[in-house]
């Protein structure tokens, strides 16, 4: 692909569905011309020549930290069901049915 | 009862040690000037009033029988909402969420706790620390304890605001762009970012997990060193956390000979647009005082400064996207229960539209959209490369300096509503984003004030690891200008 992006525009209204919020038409036009201007701005990022530059992930450079495989207490289950918004018999988290919808 | 609008973290711990105070009447003391001020003030999202008080308690005694757990037991202490404090709301100044209370401790809750501090309550911030002024909290208005009109900065403009007020002796905020150092140079206190690792982020409400630190908000030096030694340390829940020793900050203060200390000057820091005179003035000032100190000023460079800002928001946007994903009306807070009928899809949509505030909403878009599919080369790899580049920039400066200074903000603390476009406040967190992409600590002093009579912030940063000296410079010049902290009239 081409090392400029398009900076012209942003989709947004297709970006938020990938991000799952829904937006109103006035959200939706005040965003438009916000991304498109902080867009704009971060384009200035293209005059800089990075070839050969390694990307840094995290400032601090480390590698693979592992733990012992021993089973530990998990947290309370009671606790984690009354944190959910809706549940059933104060034992399942309930969400909403995904078998047998239409796609 | 105290003042305790005079006292510090340590000389609190003077007082209870010497018996003149007991951690009852501290904490009551704070929790008077609470309901005196906060309301106009509007530090607080939540105070632990009868389980603080208990905690105080508790502590007094333990002192009667000699068993304090350290120097700073029974001090309290008020913490951001986005720390986790078992059973505590820990909401992030978010609706999305509502309801929720945390099922475990934070590791630097945790260690509080072990040495023997109060916790107090929580703070208002920025929703989950976007932004830099507290205006995008959901829950309510901050001001600046310097003039109400206002705003504390962000995004820990509430802890800021506590230690300010005087309804706090010290509290912990998180910094992923400059969110504990420019609210402490807005309200003149003393706030640090601890090198990326120091501190263990087990417990901290993730925003963008590669810059995310927490730390110290403080009314002097001595208490920043004092907490950060508290806080700091490898923990096994953060494998980012950093094995080094935890040194003993505040035993160290007065240990450096300033003569020997290099005092570097960026000088891409003083063509910034926007900054303003009183703050170029009061930063060449602090310069001016270390090199009476005997410090040797130096001149350096930091050359892509400039394109700072731009890598934090790609950076930045695109963790928060990933981050902020799980927050989907499922597991945890709010769920829009209209929206179920209409199916899983409909409810994470509903649900994020109305538990997001409009911040939030926008930086997830911006995350997305750089992440995604055709434009991730283009923005999210470049910002990473450029960041390696201004990492490179101050591990070149720190060649021939020790320290660097700069200002905390461009200008004084803005007043409320003043700041409509996103981009423009985004442009206003020059000084204080490279310290987060690079990983090097960094801390704010306030520096003198305003013509119209607002504390101005000096930033001190450091190479990674670099606490010790930073902690020293900024001690130096603290004692150099009087060292006393100096509350604002409320």
């Amino acid at each position: 692909m081409s090392d400029r992006p398009d900076l012209q525009h942003v989709d947004v209204r297709y970006v938020a569905g990938l991000a799952r919020i829904a937006l109103t038409a006035e959200e939706q036009r005040e965003f438009q011309g916000q991304l498109d201007d902080i867009l704009d701005y971060v384009g200035k990022l293209t005059e800089l020549d990075v070839t050969g530059i390694d990307p840094t992930a995290h400032a601090v450079p480390m590698a693979n930290i592992l733990r012992d495989d021993v089973a530990r207490p998990s947290m309370d289950r009671d606790h984690m069901v009354q944190n959910a918004p809706a549940s059933v018999d104060d034992a399942y988290v309930r969400v909403p049915a995904v078998i047998g919808e239409e796609h | 009862m105290p003042d305790v609008t005079e006292l510090t973290l340590h000389s609190a711990a003077a007082a209870l040690a010497r018996k003149d105070l007991s951690s009852v009447e501290l904490c009551q003391a704070l929790l008077d000037r609470c309901a005196a001020v906060d309301e106009r003030v509007g530090a607080f999202l939540h105070l632990n009033r009868e389980a603080a008080l208990a905690d105080a308690r508790a502590s007094d005694d333990r002192r009667a029988t000699g068993q304090i757990h350290g120097p700073h037991d029974g001090v309290p202490i008020a913490v951001k909402d986005n720390l986790a404090v078992a059973g505590e709301p820990c909401g992030c100044a978010s609706g999305i969420l509502d309801g929720y209370t945390s099922p475990y401790d934070a590791t630097v809750i945790a260690k509080l706790r072990s040495a023997g501090l109060v916790l107090m309550g929580r703070t208002n911030m920025d929703e989950f620390a976007m932004g830099s002024s507290t205006e995008n909290s959901s829950k309510r208005v901050t001001a600046n304890p310097w003039d109400l009109a206002r705003v504390p900065g962000g995004s820990s403009g509430g802890s800021t605001a506590a230690v300010s007020s005087g309804s706090a002796l010290a509290a912990l905020g998180s910094d992923t762009g400059g969110s504990i150092r420019q609210p402490a140079g807005f309200c003149g206190v003393v706030g640090l970012k601890p090198s990326y690792g120091r501190v263990s982020r087990y417990g901290l409400v993730a925003y963008a997990s590669s810059l995310d630190q927490i730390g110290p908000l403080t009314r002097d030096v001595r208490d920043s060193a004092i907490l950060l030694q508290l806080i700091s340390g490898r923990d096994p829940q953060d494998s980012t956390s950093l094995s080094e020793p935890v040194v003993d900050y505040a035993a160290a203060l007065g240990q450096r000979d300033i003569s020997t200390l290099r005092v570097g000057l960026p000088k891409e820091y003083f063509d910034v647009e926007g900054l303003s005179s009183d703050v170029r003035h009061a930063v060449e000032a602090a310069a001016k005082q270390f090199e009476e100190l005997g410090a040797e000023l130096v001149d350096v460079s930091l050359p892509h400064t400039e394109y700072a800002i731009a890598t934090y928001y790609i950076i930045a946007t695109a963790e928060a996207s990933a981050n902020l994903a799980r927050f989907d009306g499922i597991r945890y807070g709010f769920r829009d229960m209209d929206a179920e009928e209409d199916g899983l899809l409909e409810v994470y949509r509903q649900s994020r539209a109305k538990g997001f505030g409009t911040e939030v909403k926008r930086r997830i878009i911006l995350g997305t959209y750089v992440l995604s599919s055709g434009y991730y080369d283009a923005y999210y790899l470049r910002a990473q490369k450029v960041r390696t580049l201004i990492r490179n920039d101050f591990l070149n400066a720190f060649r021939s300096c020790d320290v660097v200074l700069a200002p905390s903000a461009p200008d004084i603390a803005w007043k409320r509503g003043e700041m409509t476009s996103p981009l423009q406040m985004y442009l206003a967190d020059i000084y204080t984003i490279s310290a987060n992409l690079a990983g090097i600590c960094g801390m704010t002093v306030p520096c003198g004030l305003s013509s119209e009579g607002m504390p101005i912030g000096l930033q001190v940063l450091a190479p990674v690891l670099g606490e010790t000296t930073m902690l020293q410079a900024a001690y130096a010049y603290e004692q150099a200008c009087g060292g006393a902290w100096c509350p604002p009239e409320l």
